[in-house]
């Protein structure tokens, strides 16, 4: 079971968050037009790579908090964790 | 009841408390503090089972974890377990053991018959012989194997026993109390760390209590008397005993598997039978020493043959002789200690000794003492079918590949030694890659991979006085990072007596001429002959070898075998150890329970259970519940011998010609609050938001980003900023995280906040033509006439002194409210509506009812959003605006949504007019065509309609409008019925929506 730093709460057991998928991809801006390859991209299309993958979680069962976690996909290693308001390099 | 086999004085077993078990049906005595193997044995038994595949007879062969043999089913305090470790297991009041694997009985056991036809059973057997006919292997095969495969048998009564998990956070976990796991700890603790210490046994001290050591003039079991009592009064330290580490995984989390109760005569109702501890340590001292390997000879598994530094432990914990005439075979010099110890007690021993004459302390003390001891000498094979009663030993070539000499010696016991082998299972599951030590022919752990350190015997170090310094070292270093503070202790003076170079032998050659079986995995009954041919038949890979031959995959992991099984692949293979590789260790280390790993989460339990505030009501009044998720809805309230499809009948009809009440409280309730909740509302749902006034509520259909129904509802703006959302009971959770997601990552420059009030708000559902005039009963004051609180309509009211809410919305398409008051007036509200709505035929309904309300009146619902359906698929496009953006709004211009013959909603009534359809069979043309017979839809949801007293059924079928007055037939495999149905407007009553305004 992974140990996930919310930004929020501090270090808490996977059990309390749910994974949210690739943290990478932006949603097209509301009200303007997008192409609808760039649509087709946003809604289906997901790289998984193996190693470094930065995720989004929710503290669920905490403060409910949308975050960023920066993990190895093979190994779970965690790099950092981060509001979803900051970057993560 | 005498003991023959046990000692006057020896051992740490209470002799003040006897305690009478059975054995295979015999009563028999033992002492506190006995396993059932030592009690067992001090009663001279040693035959207590047959192996897995042969049914050859069996014995102890260790005295814990290792025992590959002593596998019994045991039963104790009210319940029966199969497959428990004998050597583990200790012995309580009336507890009763029989042997497993063996019919009629262990003494003559019919299956012993594959013994003797061996030559038809060697590696892989089972893979060629059960391959074909196919047909073969339900009625045949498969019953065969499991019948000779039998391990225990598990009970089928209900597990009446408590267990339980806990969470525990540390800062240095350790794993193992011999002399390195006891100083971390204790180094750890005087540097102010929260310490774990846990033991698999029931005693502390590990190889403390039978070497024969002293730490700083006590000996080694006084000393770690001494450090136990000391930790234990420690604030910040936690003693565990009888409580085994069996898991590493992910992010230094750790499980460990405690023993409370088992050994407990008398216990208190609450106290568990076995507790999980999910542990997340900081760092974790791996302590949990080595385990000896046997070397591998004839008939090596016949009862009476033990692990040399077993048959020590039997002495010196127990009290208990495992033989009076053994013979000591040994490559090293520990089993030397085991030969003292027998001389100690005046049992006169015979040393064989693979090495060459040679010279150590031990040795020197041995012969000093008049042992017999044999250099250059070996066992080629024991004698003695359910008991060793002689061996034939030989003396070993230069090469140690034959012998100048053969002899027969009298025995009654073995005691074998092939040195040792670290337990590194731990260290190895927390991703450790081990590496291979040529100078103790094992593998030990390589660089840390989590926040694992190694110490003792565990990481390759066999002489205590490198343990303890190990363990001082690394148990203060590790700690002292954390809590910045470090106690120096001084690392105490250590006498221990010096051992000689280990022989590198493993395997006992064969004469000329003769065959016994050389077993290398006990448990599984792998034997030279089995490695050899999975190697011939051009197996490499050990992992393939493990699988072909079953080495190692016993419950006891091969924790005595695969070392010997890698050797000999090696030998044969002319590569060395570390080329073959080892296989994986997974966990659990040992056997637990199931009733650990599920813990409390059983019956009622097993997931939390929400009650709506009028629950007891729903309860006292016959109705029969349905699971909504967690929630516990009533499904229909019976009366009298009613079934449920009469009372649903009832219950619905009664809405359509008077009035019902339904508790709605498990709808999801969401607070919107912020200067830009209508923006926000207006991107979530389809359809526009912006123009809604105060004191309205809108229905709203929202959907993922690739254009597929999420869910509907409605929501109501209370106050000018302020919206409050009602969701499916489904959905309710999802739509919760799915706005925040928005609002947190997408639009946080919108300025709203959502929080769930589903719990806050209790709900209930008033329908029926009638319900107006109820309505005006339960607020007087209030006018409620079609002009003042029309359809969508909503006011705030007083309801007898509690402030209440009006929603005038409808799910059963009736004219009909839904009132919400706080959560604790939600039994008030409902008795005060009984009461009052008695004049008007006012009956509670259930969810039975409520689905045939809405099916008939083709309202959707969860079976037709069922994660596959955009808006027109269900005729909901006209709230789908064409002028603004909202999410998934993209996805629904895609061409596969917009072909003409995509899938719609439609109706469906029975050509019969009787015949209820299945809910989920399929709509085809032909009921007779040749298979696969094509698919035009399926059934969502099905009812009997009360306004037209037949079924009705909604679907969804391809260009489903345009099939309107055709024919089909609804086809249900599962229940064998197919149906000639006709196909409708998915609107069967009042398609106008008349009811709703009126
Ligand atoms: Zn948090």
């Amino acid at each position: 079971m992974l140990y996930i730093k919310c930004p929020y709460c501090g270090f808490r057991a996977q059990k309390e968050f749910s994974y949210g998928g690739d943290a990478t991809v932006k949603r097209p801006n509301i009200n303007e037009e997008v192409s609808s390859e760039d649509w087709d991209n946003f809604v289906y299309m997901r790289k998984s790579p193996r190693g470094k993958h930065i995720e989004l979680w929710q503290h669920i069962a905490g403060c409910r908090q949308w975050i960023k976690v920066q993990r190895d996909t093979a190994t779970h290693e965690i790099f950092q964790t981060a509001k979803v308001t900051e970057e993560i390099r | 009841m005498s003991q023959p086999f046990r000692l006057n004085k020896e051992g740490l077993i209470n002799r003040n408390k006897k305690i009478s078990f059975t054995f295979n049906g015999k009563k028999l005595f033992g002492y506190e503090g006995d396993t059932i193997a030592s009690a067992l044995i001090a009663n001279g038994i040693h035959l207590v089972g047959r192996s897995f595949k042969y049914h050859r007879p069996r014995g102890f062969f260790g005295a814990g974890v290792e025992e590959p043999n002593a596998k019994l089913q045991v039963e104790f305090n009210g319940h029966s377990e199969p497959n428990v470790n004998a050597t583990e297991m200790e012995l309580v009041e009336g507890l009763s053991a029989t042997s497993q694997n063996c019919w009629p009985s262990v003494n003559f056991d019919i299956g012993a018959i594959n013994n003797f036809l061996k030559m038809f059973f060697p590696a892989g057997f089972y893979y060629k012989t059960f391959m074909w006919p196919k047909s073969f292997w339900y009625k045949i095969y498969e019953p065969f194997i499991r019948k000779a495969a039998g391990l225990g048998v598990a009970s089928i009564e209900k597990d009446k026993e408590r267990y339980e998990h806990k969470f525990e956070y540390c800062d240095l976990l350790v794993t193992g109390s011999g002399p390195s796991g006891l100083a971390s700890a204790y180094a750890a603790a005087k540097n102010g760390a929260k310490v774990i210490l846990a033991e698999d046994k029931p005693r502390f001290g590990g190889t403390l209590l039978t070497d024969d050591v002293s730490i700083d003039n006590l000996s080694g079991k006084d000393w770690a008397e001494k450090i136990i009592t000391e930790l234990k009064s420690m604030p910040n330290v936690t003693v565990k005993n009888r409580s085994q580490v069996f898991g590493y995984y992910d992010h230094n989390m750790l499980v460990m598997f405690e023993r409370v109760s088992d050994h407990l005569e008398k216990k208190s109702k609450f106290t568990p039978r076995q507790r999980l501890w999910y542990i997340r340590a900081k760092e974790t001292i791996l302590s949990t020493g080595s385990i000896e390997r046997p070397i591998v000879f004839g008939n090596n598994d016949t009862p009476g043959i033990f692990l040399s530094a077993a048959a020590k432990e039997y002495m010196k914990v127990y009290g208990v002789l495992v033989g009076k005439k053994p013979l000591i075979f040994t490559n090293n010099d520990s089993a030397y200690e085991t030969a003292l110890e027998f001389k100690k007690n005046n049992v006169e021993p015979i040393i064989l000794d693979t090495r060459e004459e040679l010279s150590s302390e031990l040795i020197d003390e041995a012969k000093s003492k008049g042992i017999d001891i044999r250099f250059s000498h070996g066992v080629i094979v024991a004698n003695g079918y359910k008991k060793v009663k002689s061996a034939k030993i030989g003396k070993l070539n230069k090469d140690k590949n034959s012998f100048e000499k053969i002899e027969t010696v009298d025995c009654d016991c073995i005691c074998v030694s092939g040195f040792w082998t670290p337990s590194v299972h731990l260290a190895s599951q927390s991703g450790n890659k081990l590496k291979y030590e040529e100078r103790i022919d094992a593998f030990i752990p390589d660089k840390k991979k989590q926040h694992e350190t190694s110490v003792g015997a565990a990481n390759g170090s066999f002489t205590l006085e490198e343990s303890l310094k190990n363990g001082f070292e690394n148990g203060s270093n590790l700690s002292a990072k954390i809590t910045d503070t470090k106690t120096e202790i001084a690392i105490p003076n250590v006498n221990e007596k010096k051992y000689g170079a280990h022989d590198k032998f493993w395997c006992m050659p064969l004469p000329k001429n003769e065959n016994p079986k050389r077993f290398v995995d006990f448990q599984n009954d792998v034997s030279v002959s089995d490695i050899e041919i999975a190697l011939r038949e051009g197996y490499r890979s050990i992992e393939h070898v493990k699988r072909y031959t079953t080495l190692g995959m016993a419950t006891d992991q091969g924790r005595t075998s695969n070392l010997n099984g890698l050797q000999l692949v090696s030998n044969i293979e002319n590569k060395i150890v570390p080329e073959v590789g080892h296989t994986t260790f997974r966990p659990p280390f040992t056997p637990i329970t199931i009733g650990t790993i599920v813990g409390r989460e059983v019956g009622m339990e097993y997931m939390p259970t929400r009650k709506t505030p009028m629950h007891e009501w729903h309860e006292k009044n016959n109705a029969v519940f349905v699971d909504a998720g967690a929630w516990k809805r009533p499904r229909y309230y019976k009366q009298g011998n009613e079934t449920l499809f009469e009372a649903s009948k009832r219950e619905a009809k009664n809405v359509r010609e008077n009035v019902g009440i339904c508790d709605v409280t498990t709808l999801g309730k969401i607070d919107i609050k912020g200067p830009d909740a209508a923006e926000f509302l207006n991107r979530v749902y389809t359809n526009a938001w912006m123009k809604l006034p105060v004191g309205k509520a809108r229905y709203g259909l929202m959907l993922r980003e690739d254009g597929i129904v999420m869910d509907d509802g409605t929501t109501t703006r209370i106050s000018e900023n302020h919206y409050h959302m009602t969701t499916t009971t489904a959905q309710a959770a999802n739509v919760l995280s799915h706005l925040e997601y928005y609002l947190q990552i997408v639009w946080p420059e919108l300025n709203v906040n959502v929080v769930s009030t589903t719990e806050q708000w209790a709900g209930a559902a008033i329908a029926g033509p009638k319900s107006r005039d109820m309505l005006s009963k339960l607020y007087p004051d209030l006018d409620v006439s079609n002009d003042s609180l029309p359809f969508m309509g909503y006011k705030e009211a007083d309801f007898f002194g509690v402030p209440s809410r009006i929603f005038r919305i409808s799910f059963s398409g009736e004219l009909a409210y839904e009132i919400n008051v706080k959560s604790d007036h939600g039994m008030f509200m409902w008795e005060k509506m009984m009461e009052v709505g008695k004049e008007f035929g006012n009956q509670p309904y259930g969810t039975e009812a409520l689905s045939t309300l809405r099916i008939e009146m083709g309202h959707v619902a969860g079976p037709e959003l069922d994660g596959r359906t955009i808006p027109s698929d269900v005729s909901l496009n006209g709230l789908v605006s064409k002028k603004k953006d909202f999410i998934g709004k993209n996805s629904l211009g895609r061409e596969a949504f917009n072909v003409e013959s995509r899938q719609k909603i439609v109706g469906l009534i029975p050509i019969d007019r009787k015949s209820s359809i299945p809910e989920g069979s399929h709509i085809v043309q032909d009921q007779n065509a040749k298979l696969p017979n094509p698919k035009l839809g399926h059934v969502s949801s099905s009812c009997w309609s009360v306004e037209n007293n037949n079924p009705f059924s909604l679907a969804i079928m391809k260009d489903g409008k345009n099939m309107i007055g055709k024919k089909f037939f609804a086809v249900s495999p599962l229940k064998n019925k197919s149906i000639e149905v006709e196909v409708i407007s998915s609107h069967y009553v009042d398609p106008e929506g008349k009811r709703v305004r009126s």
